[in-house]
């Protein structure tokens, strides 16, 4: 929320879009919340993989969404969206955003009636 | 996408669970990284993003040398709700020149809390006037710093000029149930709004 100082990005601040071959942008359209998670081709291409793609294919063994997968791998949100979208293509990863029938980009009122019920349990 | 809501909430609960998100703003230091500490299930975390001037034309790296770019950081949280619901908070930047990152934050998102400091009214403008303008539904929280709400929600309105329909709220962003309970606010505000144009 504030001009991160954080080190720990700096090293890809120069050209972070080496790992993306200079893409910027993704091959499907990925929200920030998008979950991803690994299919069973992802998990049998492991051995194969590069260390990036290597990391997010191991990470999203358990859901995890694309804000999540640039934190924990410490790559720009558009650098991991362009690693996840060409994971998606190629069926090692699939990924997941909500649907809604409402005629706005809203979620409809079927979803936030379960998101009421998920808040007043917490 | 494809599928249908019911379908999905219908499969097992090893599916992937559906992913819904808040928006957390207002102004800087106002408690936005408090407020998503205090009910995330993990540590929040920050995303950055690479933004140059021209972001939106530049498709191709070789076109942005040159170019003098920024990086804006977004903290964010995770709450599950449920199997089958994830729900993400993501705080907004603070700066104002950072709106340019609003877009995609609101994009599908459910609402936005609008944090408010009483001492620093003004700061919460720009994020009033943007949820207004972007149809963004929306509930202004007034943060009692301290546990000392200085000014009466109703005062607020009238200071800020929130329409009726507008929720204003007291919250503390330090306390988990008051921050469920300013989400569950923002959800029913939202749940009005989707009636109202279904």
């Amino acid at each position: 929320m504030t001009e991160s100082n954080d080190d720990s990005f700096r090293s890809f601040r120069v050209r972070p879009y080496l790992l993306t071959g200079g893409r910027t942008r993704a091959a499907v359209d990925l929200p920030l919340e998008a979950l991803v998670r690994t299919t069973e081709s992802g998990h049998a291409s492991l051995a194969t993989q590069s260390r990036e793609r290597h990391q997010i294919i191991t990470l999203c063994a358990s859901p995890q969404s694309v804000a999540e997968i640039s934190a924990h791998l410490k790559i720009h949100l558009q650098v991991a969206r362009v690693l996840v979208g060409d994971l998606v293509q190629e069926g090692h990863v699939a990924t997941h955003v909500a649907s809604t029938q409402s005629t706005t980009d809203r979620p409809d009122l079927r979803l936030l009636e379960q998101v009421l019920d998920g808040l007043q349990s917490l | 996408m494809a599928s249908s809501l019911s379908e999905e909430l219908t499969m097992n609960a090893s599916a992937t669970p559906i992913p819904v998100k808040i928006v957390v703003a207002g102004g800087f230091a106002v408690g936005k990284s408090t407020f998503v500490g205090s009910i995330s299930d993990i540590d929040p975390l920050t995303t950055e993003a690479a933004m140059t001037k021209a972001s939106e034309e530049v498709d191709d790296l070789g076109d942005a040398t040159g170019k003098k770019s920024t990086t804006v950081a977004m903290d964010f949280g995770r709450v599950a709700l449920s199997q089958e619901l994830v729900l993400y908070l993501f705080g907004t930047p603070g700066q104002d020149r950072f709106h340019f990152m609003w877009d995609e934050l609101v994009r599908g998102a459910i609402g936005a809390v609008v944090l408010v400091d009483t001492g620093r009214l003004e700061h919460c403008f720009p994020a009033i006037d943007y949820m207004e303008r972007a149809g963004v539904p929306f509930v202004v929280a007034v943060n009692a710093f301290d546990g000392v709400l200085r000014h009466h929600p109703e005062d607020v309105r009238e200071a800020l000029d929130i329409p009726e329909h507008i929720p204003v709220l007291v919250t503390d962003a330090r306390h988990r149930a008051a921050v469920r309970d300013t989400l569950v606010g923002l959800v029913r505000h939202a749940m009005s709004v989707a009636a109202t144009n279904a």
